[in-house]
């Protein structure tokens, strides 16, 4: 059963859970039509994030296809992502549009 | 696609036919609410402005007191006022009067003798109005009549995957109406303003979708304060949105995939027939919600996933939530369960067609539930203190 989607299969590199997840469930998503799994690391409140692959610090977490914040510290693939360990950072979009 | 509204002697077609009894300032408040009270078909707001104001605040207060009069689901004002405020009633009834030739009455409180009096003044002038609302009949018009206010709040994570697509999904159908949808809250394009600038169908209005998100976080900034301080809320981040980023792009979503028309100030007249434009609002719900029924938006459609009650005085409110939880919740609050699009059960496409077919029943005169449970909250958007 599906418990996690990802909104842009091409860019993202977190998913949000669809479902409660506790630690050392499968996770399963649908990406771009192909079915794929990790294991959780801790427990996933419903509709919160987890990384779909490890991050390294400072690199930009990618949501929507689109920059939402750094890596405050490494990340693994399956832990959640939130307030603890994104870092805020204003780009500067103007360029952008 | 039609729907059966009441036509305004200024050429606007109303989806609710009531009569306003306005405060001109905080001080005419508690006034109004005796007032209404007394009469059956009447609606008023806590007006908590209207005096010690500077300049570009009472703007935002006279555009809103304004645009509340001219909105076409009133038939018709009764202006309130204290007499000694900033908001003069002759400077109220001209900002009136630039919008619509629609019935109007004026009562000061120092002139009529205080309270009993004015009271009495102001419930025999709503009384007469109501009466003459009353012997009006609903006449079909088309859909592109309506102006669609889009607003999120109490926003999770499910907002930028079900509510806020399925929203943009009906802005979409609406502007292939010919009708208009306004996109608001500028502190929730922080993030996401290239999106919308690349959706901008002039180079002018590309500048514009820059400007006004610089010119609300730089306004910010001049107090010494920063957006994000308050932004997400402890909801938000409860619900699983981590920052402003993520919930600007989930937000933006409400706009659908329309080209970007034109972008307004706060509470200012928006044309009929514009498609997709943007009003530059506050992400605080009920002075977001006022800016764009100031602006003649007829029904507004808001979207939540912590789940909020929040309704307007003048505008039916549709609500929908992507979050099954919250739907389950709060279903006594709220319209519509998106939370299929995330399942995979219904396709936006077929729900965007429900949701459409539900503003125009709202439209004809279907109660939404923050109608019938009486809700009529508001607020209107500040720059800074009272002077």
């Amino acid at each position: 059963m599906l418990n996690a989607m990802i909104v842009e299969a091409a860019k993202d590199n977190v998913i949000v859970a669809i479902e409660p997840i506790a630690k050392g469930d499968t996770v399963t998503y649908n990406c771009a039509g192909q079915e794929k799994s990790l294991t959780a690391l801790e427990d996933i409140t419903i509709y919160h994030k987890l990384a779909a692959c490890d991050i390294a610090k400072g690199q930009p977490i990618v949501k929507y296809g689109e920059h939402i914040g750094l890596a405050a510290r490494d990340i693994k693939a399956g832990e959640h992502v939130h307030c603890h360990n994104l870092e805020e950072h204003r780009e500067n979009l103007d360029a952008k549009g | 696609m039609n729907f059966y509204g009441y036509k305004r002697p200024d050429g606007r077609v109303g989806v609710r036919n009531k009569v306003l009894i306005l405060p001109a300032s905080v001080c005419a408040s508690d006034t109004t609410r005796i007032i209404s009270q007394q009469v059956v078909g009447s609606v008023t707001f806590n007006n908590q402005l209207g005096c010690s104001q500077v300049a570009s605040d009472q703007q935002f207060t006279m555009d809103v007191m304004a645009g509340y009069a001219a909105n076409p689901n009133v038939y018709g004002t009764v202006v309130v006022s204290l007499g000694c405020e900033n908001c003069q009633m002759d400077l109220v009834v001209e900002a009136i009067r630039e919008r619509t030739n629609k019935p109007l009455k004026q009562v000061i409180i120092q002139e009529a003798g205080g309270t009993l009096k004015a009271i009495d003044m102001a419930v025999r002038y709503a009384k007469e109005m109501v009466e003459e609302a009353s012997l009006l009949q609903r006449e079909e018009f088309p859909m592109s009549e309506l102006i669609i206010g889009t607003e999120c709040g109490g926003s999770d994570p499910t907002s930028g995957l079900a509510s806020n697509p399925l929203i943009g999904q009906l802005s979409d159908l609406i502007v292939k109406e010919g009708g208009t949808s306004i996109l608001s809250e500028t502190t929730e394009f922080i993030g996401a303003e290239h999106i919308l600038a690349r959706r901008a169908a002039t180079p002018e209005v590309h500048d514009r979708i820059y400007e006004i998100v610089h010119r609300y976080e730089k306004a910010l900034q001049l107090v010494g304060e920063e957006v994000r301080e308050g932004n997400p809320s402890p909801g938000n981040k409860a619900g699983g949105l981590t920052c402003l980023e993520e919930k600007s792009l989930g937000c933006i979503h409400k706009g659908g995939h329309s080209p970007v028309n034109a972008v307004y100030d706060y509470g200012k007249q928006v044309e009929a027939k514009q498609g997709l434009v943007i009003m530059d609002t506050p992400g605080n719900d009920p002075s977001s919600v006022a800016g764009m029924v100031a602006g003649g938006a007829q029904i507004v459609v808001f979207s939540t996933g912590r789940g909020t009650p929040t309704g307007n005085p003048l505008a039916p409110v549709i609500k929908i939530t992507g979050n099954k939880l919250t739907y389950a919740n709060m279903v006594d609050n709220i319209d519509v369960d998106a939370s299929p699009i995330i399942y995979g059960t219904k396709t936006l496409e077929s729900l965007g067609d429900e949701l459409l077919k539900l503003t125009q029943e709202v439209a004809c005169g279907k109660q939404t539930k923050a109608e019938s449970l009486g809700y009529t909250e508001m607020a209107i958007a500040r720059v800074c203190n009272f002077v």
